[in-house]
């Protein structure tokens, strides 16, 4: 289905290397990075290789999918259009408890009630049936 | 390599908005450059190595129109906006190794009637930092553009140490208030106060619009040889002490950074200051990067003109402003003079070691240090003297 065909206007990831598969677990109700299987270290971005310690064999290792807010910002002037009538919105960066950080939203949350440190756990949002987007949400520790 | 090049000669065109240019981005550049090698005393035809901006010309371009026909040194530094002050790394290089002359650095864009941040379509991933990374991991979110990758950084800080809106406006109004004496400057002849500063609009929490550089039209250029040609040529030469640059880590992303305050100055700045054999202290005026009010922050604390968490207060009390212990952006930046990919600065600096800076001058600027900042912190610095 054509991304007009569903309404959805925002950019989506392009579904190639790496983030066919991070996607792909997304899809699947997953939050899954690459772990490498020498050392043990968690990564994100994806990479070819373990920058730690040199090794080129890894996993797609789940997540426990919590987290807290590492830092946020609130835009209230879009600067791409496809955001335009989407503002107020709030890019945050959620360190997880494997230690990793991804960009993120967090949802049923007002810009003013963002907080570093809040913890959040993930969410996926169906933007478009190839193309669940993980966010996040309040919870408790 | 101490000492060994030199900055011979700088060049500028007006800098604009409004109806803008009326040139062409090569033509805008040309005029800069032009301006640039004629205030060496040189003949155009004499350039023979040429360093373009990354994207917005090539070395063939400049040469065919200049007449450079013994063109022998081409290269583009990718480094987005720390570009030019890292170009001066390897023109210093080329002229004392012999592998060109004259250098030429030219920089310069349509930034106001051409291609202006908030028409920026970013799906282009050749011209997004990060690539594949910003399109799949950051673009979804509504994570566009430059004011709010580095919002995200400005918040962090003030989270760990204490960082207040009021000493980022400590900054804009800095540079605003030098923009008043530099008839070049955009912002010559509208003054801000903190209140006008408070008063502007959150575009990407905590960044206002007056913590933002301004869009404009316009183009520096400068031209490098060696100390011996220097010599033989008009102008006082400012002299490079020592350039260095360096990347974050990773570079194409930041937000897993695991000190995400460590960006390329952080490595470049200390070995500047050991291949200059000067410190911080010795430096009369800093001409700092400053796409936006917190980078100059952060830069001041990773060149070590302070300690990291300490920028906030540094910046208060008029210590960075003209009379200040350390004058920052006495042409006003890219904040109040104009977003000339600050090579603007480089000018400016080379303009105050000439003491050729009127009522801007800093008396007796004998050391200055100029910084770029480019991509998510791609870091360079240069120190000169005169
Ligand atoms: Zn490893």
């Amino acid at each position: 289905m054509s991304e007009s065909a569903t309404g959805y206007t925002k950019p989506l990831p392009v579904l190639e290397g790496f983030s066919k598969d991070f996607y792909a677990f997304c899809k699947q109700g997953e939050l899954r990075f690459q772990r490498c299987k020498s050392c043990g270290a968690w990564r994100h971005m994806p990479r070819e290789m373990c920058a730690e310690c040199g090794s080129w064999e890894w996993e797609w290792a789940k997540s426990s999918g919590r987290g807290e807010v590492f830092t946020w910002t609130v835009v209230n002037r879009a600067l791409h259009p496809a955001f335009r009538d989407s503002v107020p919105l709030a890019p945050v960066i959620v360190e997880l408890e494997e230690g990793v950080r991804l960009l993120s939203e967090v949802q049923g949350c007002t810009p003013e009630e963002l907080k570093i440190g809040m913890p959040v756990e993930v969410v996926f949002d169906e933007v478009t049936p190839e193309i669940s987007l993980p966010k996040f949400r309040r919870c408790v520790r | 390599m101490k000492d060994q090049a030199c900055i011979v000669g700088i060049g500028e065109t007006k800098y604009l908005r409004g109806e803008g240019s009326g040139m062409t981005l090569l033509g805008l550049q040309l005029q800069a450059a032009t301006r640039a090698i004629a205030d060496a005393g040189l003949k155009n035809s004499q350039i023979d190595g040429i360093m373009p901006f990354p994207t917005l010309g090539t070395a063939e371009a400049f040469a065919a129109n200049l007449g450079c026909v013994n063109l022998r040194f081409a290269v583009t530094i990718h480094m987005g906006g720390a570009s030019p002050v890292a170009s001066l790394e390897s023109a210093a290089l080329a002229v004392t190794s012999g592998a060109a002359d004259y250098v030429l650095i030219p920089a310069g864009w349509n930034g106001y009637s051409s291609a202006r941040a908030r028409q920026t379509v970013s799906q282009d991933v050749s011209s997004l930092p990060g690539g594949t990374i910003a399109r799949d991991y950051y673009l979804p979110y509504g994570l566009t553009a430059p004011p709010q990758w580095y919002s995200l950084m400005a918040r962090r800080h003030m989270h760990e140490y204490g960082t207040k809106a009021e000493q980022l406006g400590a900054i804009a109004l800095a540079m605003r208030k030098h923009a008043q004496l530099n008839p070049n400057a955009v912002m010559r002849g509208r003054a801000m106060t903190m209140d006008d500063y408070l008063a502007s609009p959150m575009l990407a929490d905590p960044y206002r619009l007056f913590d933002c550089c301004l869009e404009t039209d316009g183009a520096a250029a400068l031209v490098v040889t060696s100390v011996e040609r220097a010599r033989d040529l008009k102008k006082k030469p400012a002299y490079i002490m020592s350039v260095a640059a360096g990347q974050p880590y990773p570079a194409d992303e930041f937000t897993n950074r695991k000190d995400i305050f460590r960006t390329g100055l952080t490595i470049a700045a200390p070995e500047a200051f050991a291949r200059a054999g000067v410190t911080p202290k010795d430096v009369d005026f800093a001409q700092i990067y400053d796409c936006f009010t917190f980078e100059v922050l952060q830069q001041i604390e990773e060149v070590g003109f302070c300690k990291r968490g300490e920028g906030g207060a540094f910046v208060e009390g008029g210590r960075i402003e003209l009379g200040g212990e350390l004058p920052v952006n006495t042409h006003g930046g890219l904040l109040s003079e104009a977003h000339v990919l600050g090579m603007n600065h480089i000018v400016e600096a080379v303009r105050q070691l000439r003491g050729v800076a009127g009522e801007r001058q800093v008396k007796d600027a004998e050391i200055g240090v100029v910084t770029g900042w480019g991509d998510f912190g791609d870091g360079s610095i240069a120190i000169l003297r005169r």
